[in-house]
């Protein structure tokens, strides 16, 4: 899993043109608000997380990871009643560590990115329930079972929906 | 041989033949009266005991149902009126549909498509048909975001509809609600209703919330889990409640015990009008009563007081506003003063009570609050000519409550 140095040049990197670039996370939003009506189960998944994943691993650069985690977490957070901030700063730990990631190893096979997601999951909803329980004094109980396989499921849609957020993305 | 008597004079014979048969008749139909009764009260009996003891126990149980009733009914009206409750009624709701949810799952909510363009304000109620849903928690200008119940941050004051307890509502982080600090002497079971206690000034009186499903805890309190009514994870449209009308209720609202004479007077038949004085210097009206002047029936009746001789300025007809009842079962609820005619101006029909399509209220100007109103008072009777051109009057409740008005008579 491991690319060797003189190979880590080799790895590409992707970048997306700006209609892209904001259509993607605005309707991960959009499909995240909306779904759980139809499909109330569908609540566990975390769409905007899974962008703010797949922007970081396919950008590789800290910066643009660290700046979409923000902006995708902080819309995000407006939505619910709960303080601003939140998702905010879960997401862009997660965007920063996706794209340092992504300059480290390969995250083209769908192996990897379940793998990915499924780890990112679990530091997403960590980081949100320390900051969550800590700084704001909210109420909220952590089960493992329940974040285990909300983690798994994350990981298996990320496979699907990575193979086609694929199409969109440009080689430099 | 006659016999002379006051009434008369009598043969013998036939004082002495009735003396001696009317014995026998009486004899003979006692005896056959006697036997009939005998037979059908002391042997033919069959299937009246099972039928007296039928009868025995509705009596019975309808006896301690009236008097319960009567009694809840009137502490529940008197502790109202020293308490200074009022009644919430849902006047008025806004239809919204539910457009998202706030995509989090930390968080119990959902967006409606009203805001503060349609009337939508912070703290507004949110009901479906099933019940609570929740409360608008923050408007936008076309939108609203509710907070359901099964919110970590949501309360409502609930209250057991058996037990009476009543508590705070909450909502946990996996979506459950429940009723937390519960005293474990309580007895709570599962299936029992749980509805808004209207405490907590949000939520009207009365809403389902839900139902017990579960009660867990050990120690000095239970938590008792609740399955939320509403749907909340299927909500398609739901009620916006957006103006809450409160009703004080009315002292005359309380179940005062109807006389037996209320009833007799309702149920006396009218006389004819009397005939107009025709010493018109008498009608001037000096106070004196007039020879043979008899009190009001309806104001003797109801009070045993206060029954003065008319003056006869009082003997004419009901002015053409006046409402007649002729008919005491076009009122049943209120006998007093009904059966009569009244020379009041025609009753007022007030605007229906809020969430309440069916109440209407009559009220008559002269009428002063929380005494008994005449019920001779028609809704929608209007001014119309008096069929009984009598001169009765509503009466008041007790002695103390008479108005300085113009003596009455009511001649029966």
């Amino acid at each position: 899993m491991a690319v060797p140095h003189a190979a880590r040049r080799q790895i590409e990197v992707y970048r997306f043109n700006i209609v892209a670039a904001v259509a993607i996370p605005v309707a991960a939003l959009l499909v995240q608000a909306f779904l759980p009506l139809v499909i109330p189960l569908f609540a566990m998944f975390d769409l905007p997380l899974l962008v703010t994943i797949y922007f970081g691993v396919a950008r590789r650069n800290q910066i643009t990871g660290l700046l979409t985690g923000s902006l995708i977490g902080l819309v995000q957070d407006s939505l619910p009643h709960h303080p601003l901030g939140l998702y905010g700063i879960a997401k862009t730990v997660v965007g920063y560590a996706a794209s340092s990631l992504g300059l480290k190893i390969d995250v083209d096979n769908p192996g990897s990115r379940f793998l990915v997601t499924f780890g990112f999951y679990i530091v997403h909803q960590l980081i949100y329930y320390v900051v969550a329980h800590g700084l704001a004094g909210q109420t909220l109980s952590w089960r493992w079972t329940h974040e285990a396989v909300a983690a798994l499921a994350n990981a298996a849609l990320a496979v699907l929906l990575f193979s086609v957020l694929d199409k969109f993305r440009q080689r430099t | 041989v006659k016999k002379n008597t006051d009434q008369g004079s009598t043969r013998l014979v036939r004082i002495w033949a009735v003396t001696l048969i009317t014995p026998l008749e009486k004899a003979v139909v006692h005896s056959v009266s006697g036997v009939s009764q005998a037979w059908h009260h002391y042997v033919y009996l069959r299937d009246v005991r099972r039928e007296n003891d039928a009868l025995r126990g509705e009596i019975q149980r309808l006896r301690l149902e009236q008097v319960r009733m009567a009694q809840d009914a009137g502490q529940a009206r008197r502790l109202q009126m020293l308490l200074g409750f009022k009644e919430q009624f849902i006047s008025q709701t806004l239809p919204a549909q539910v457009i998202s949810t706030t995509g989090s799952e930390f968080s119990r909510g959902v967006y409606i498509d009203k805001g503060s363009r349609d009337g939508i304000k912070p703290d507004m109620p949110v009901i479906t048909a099933d019940g609570v849903v929740g409360k608008v928690y923050r408007v936008y200008p076309t939108s609203s975001l509710v907070l359901e119940i099964n919110d970590p941050s949501s309360g409502a004051g609930v209250i057991l509809e058996k037990s009476r307890l009543q508590g705070i509502l909450k909502g946990s982080p996996n979506g459950q609600t429940f009723v937390a600090n519960i005293m474990a002497d309580e007895q709570v079971q599962p299936g029992e209703q749980v509805l808004t206690s209207g405490g907590d000034r949000v939520y009207p009186k009365g809403l389902a919330v839900g139902t017990v499903t579960k009660v867990f805890g050990a120690g000095t309190f239970l938590n008792v889990q609740v399955r939320p009514a509403a749907r909340l994870d299927r909500l398609e449209e739901v009620l916006v409640i957006t103006k809450i009308v409160e009703r004080a209720p009315e002292a005359n609202e309380a179940s005062a015990p109807v006389r037996a004479i209320d009833i007799l007077a309702e149920r006396l038949p009218s006389v004819p009008p009397p005939k107009p004085p025709e010493d018109k210097t008498k009608a001037a009206g000096t106070g004196a009563a007039p020879v043979g002047a008899k009190p009001a029936a309806g104001a003797a009746a109801s009070t045993g007081t206060g029954a003065k001789p008319a003056t006869p300025a009082e003997k004419k007809p009901a002015a053409p506003g006046a409402t007649v009842v002729t008919n005491p079962t076009a009122q049943p609820a209120k006998p007093a003063g009904a059966g009569t005619t009244t020379s009041k101006p025609a009753p007022k029909v007030s605007e229906p009570v809020a969430g309440n399509a069916t109440a209407t209220k009559v009220t008559t100007d002269e009428a002063p609050p929380n005494k008994p109103k005449s019920s001779g008072s028609v809704p929608g009777a209007g001014p119309q000519p008096s069929k009984k051109p009598s001169a009765d009057v509503a009466k008041p409740e007790k002695p103390g409550d008479a108005r300085p008005e113009p003596p009455r008579e009511n001649e029966h």
